[in-house]
């Protein structure tokens, strides 16, 4: 049966958990790693217009990123844990994920009243092969400094992004055929007390 | 000493209470010191030479089940010069070695030696030199509190009408039991008292959580998810408030729920997974998955374990006061531990779904309440404008009852578990306690 994800959540079940944990472990082998400078380059461009929508607010943009059964996934344990057994900072299937683009966006969301303003630097891209020739994982260091009512602060750590070629082979990075299977971001504070984590990272 | 009779009324509080450093560091001592103090769960030291890090008050401590069996709270102080002892937040460990010099301590406190011995005069099996540890130890159901105060009642006296609550919020779980696994931790700049004030507020809902209250019902013709019965008006719902003596408080929004296995689940707000998960489940349950359902579901109580210990849905949310206006909000996810197998080898399923409806509120909601919190903080540096009110539903005949045993229940928007709280806590601002440590290892 086909399944609207916008609407309701099927795809995130015992399997898919079982693949993220299996494909967010280990992954990050020198046998794998692309050296392709294309390859890398538009990967990189990837990750940076991911992080450019997010620091201008265009976030229908940056939610087209994202494939239509995706996930956002901010681990509240160091290397990610288990999120079968553990809570996390956030674990946004595709509804989950517009609705705290919803909530975010609502006038009424007191923790971005006002709203932050965020600048984000991305860097040491490294891009990694997978079993699948249309999946590739790639990782990169984040800063994100956020100034909002009067303070400054900021947020660190790397980036583990799954793209698909969704146009089944491997042509050009674009953001019309690639897309993100997953976004896990891993702060290097996530198992600490957060003050206000309410943007999207 | 600060005149409490002059900073709180029957009415009102005084801001001095959440922004005077003195009151603050009494506080440490005469609430975080002089009564039972939650300090960790036993699920997260299961096994003899566990421990756990935590505080009491501001005090470093170490939650040990120690060789023998015994849970102990060891102050996480090297008797010899002061230093923290244990600097991982869990772990085993029989002993503790002291990093600066080698002073080296069994998990019961006792010192087991000194590097060098020769260079003292001292016979060190003299129990001054083992560390301090609290002299009260006591768990209810897996909950472990601690107090410094020899003339605190016992736990199960202190916890008092709260252990109703408490074991019914246990019970409705296969064995009757819960398992920490790891926490949304959050922390705001403002006093703790900010938090426990609000911790049963029934008036806040529809207006600190609009947003997400929208946004549970955004995909929905009619409002009908999460916390939706507070619109219109809440006070003329089943649901209640209690004040259950020694500061705690009870918020119970049950009765607003239809009493029929499944109806929990059917409130519970979208969450990743549970449409697919709900499908599976039932086809593989038949009738019985309504009622497995809702143990994944969110049970709609808020008790309230004065001063630092909120259990609210299936959280077990802790307060920890880090300085007058820094605290930190750790909200400990629960699982479902099912040794007798009641939910038919669906353990594992039940406890995917419940991570996710426990991510919700953490973070779509408490920020917002974080942020007012903070708020209030910034408010109240307004000095001239000294008051604080929390009268809602004073003064007003037929709106608050109260039994033969001093529980006092009013409709779901009161203030009156404020006032109440604020009238023990002013008893005990003003009480000096005997607080005493623990040398000898018992």
């Amino acid at each position: 049966m086909n399944h609207n994800p916008w609407k309701t959540s099927h795809y995130i079940n015992a399997t898919y958990y079982a693949e993220l944990v299996k494909n967010f472990t280990d992954w990050q082998r020198d046998e794998n790693e692309v050296r392709d400078p294309i390859l890398r380059d538009g990967c990189r461009r990837f990750v940076e217009k991911d992080a450019n929508l997010l620091e201008t607010g265009q976030y229908d943009d940056w939610l087209a990123l994202f494939a239509p059964e995706c996930l956002y996934w901010v681990p509240a344990s160091q290397g990610g844990g288990d999120p079968r057994k553990e809570v996390a900072i956030a674990f946004d299937d595709r509804r989950r994920l517009e609705d705290r683009v919803f909530r975010l966006q609502n006038e009424f969301s007191w923790s971005q009243q006002p709203r932050s303003r965020t600048s984000r630097i991305v860097s040491n891209i490294a891009v990694f092969a997978t079993a699948d020739p249309t999946i590739f994982m790639v990782r990169s260091n984040f800063i994100i400094s956020e100034f909002q009512a009067g303070d400054k602060r900021f947020y660190t750590g790397s980036s583990s992004h799954r793209l698909v070629d969704t146009s089944g082979s491997i042509g050009e990075v674009s953001n019309q055929n690639w897309k993100t299977l997953v976004k896990q971001v891993n702060l290097i504070d996530c198992d600490q007390n957060l003050r206000n984590p309410s943007i999207v990272l | 000493m600060p005149d409490f009779d002059q900073l709180i009324h029957e009415d009102r509080v005084h801001r001095d209470i959440y922004t005077d450093e003195t009151i603050f560091k009494d506080e440490m001592r005469k609430i975080f010191g002089a009564v039972w103090v939650y300090l960790a769960h036993e699920s997260q030291l299961p096994n003899i030479d566990d421990f756990f890090m935590s505080k009491l008050g501001l005090r470093p401590i170490i939650v040990t089940r120690d060789s023998s069996g015994k849970i102990r709270a060891l102050y996480n102080r090297c008797t010899h010069r002061g230093t923290t002892i244990c600097r991982k937040e869990s772990g085993s460990a029989k002993a503790f070695a002291c990093p600066y010099h080698g002073w080296t301590f069994l998990n019961s406190g006792k010192l087991k030696g000194v590097p060098w011995p020769e260079g003292y005069a001292d016979d060190f099996s003299d129990t001054k030199f083992n560390l301090a540890q609290v002299p009260r130890v006591q768990s209810y159901r897996g909950f472990i509190f601690g107090t410094l105060n020899t003339d605190a009642p016992s736990l199960e006296n202190y916890l008092g009408a709260a252990c109703g609550p408490i074991d019914q919020w246990l019970d409705r779980h296969p064995g009757g039991k819960v398992a920490i696994s790891n926490a949304n931790r959050l922390k705001f700049q403002g006093n703790w008292k900010l938090a426990y004030d609000n911790s049963a507020d029934g008036y806040h809902v529809v207006f600190s959580h609009r947003s997400l209250l929208s946004m549970e019902n955004r995909l929905l013709t009619e409002d009908e998810k999460g916390m939706s019965y507070y619109k219109d008006k809440p006070d003329e719902a089943p649901m209640y408030v209690q004040y259950l003596g020694n500061g705690h408080h009870f918020k119970d929004k049950r009765p607003n729920i239809e009493n029929r296995p499944g109806a929990l689940w059917k409130v519970e707000g979208p969450h990743p997974g549970m449409e697919g998960y709900e499908a599976d489940l039932r086809a593989r349950l038949g009738d019985k998955a309504d009622r497995v359902l809702d143990i994944a579901a969110s049970e709609p109580v808020n008790i309230n374990i004065f001063p630092n210990l909120l259990i609210l849905g299936n959280h077990i949310q802790v307060l920890q006061p880090i300085s007058i206006a820094e605290t930190n909000t750790t909200w400990y996810g629960t699982a479902v531990i099912d040794d007798d197998n009641e939910l038919e080898g669906t353990v594992d399923d039940v406890n995917a779904i419940r991570m996710r409806t426990q991510e919700g509120f953490p973070n779509f909601g408490e920020v917002d309440d974080l942020m007012n919190f903070e708020q209030i903080q910034q408010g109240l540096t307004a000095e001239e404008d000294e008051w604080i009110y929390m009268h809602r539903g004073l003064g007003i005949d037929g709106r608050i009852s109260i039994d033969k045993n001093g529980i006092i229940t009013a409709p779901a928007t009161d203030e009156v578990f404020m006032r109440e709280y604020m009238k023990e806590y002013k008893r005990l601002m003003m009480d000096e306690p005997n607080l005493t440590i623990q040398r000898r290892i018992e």
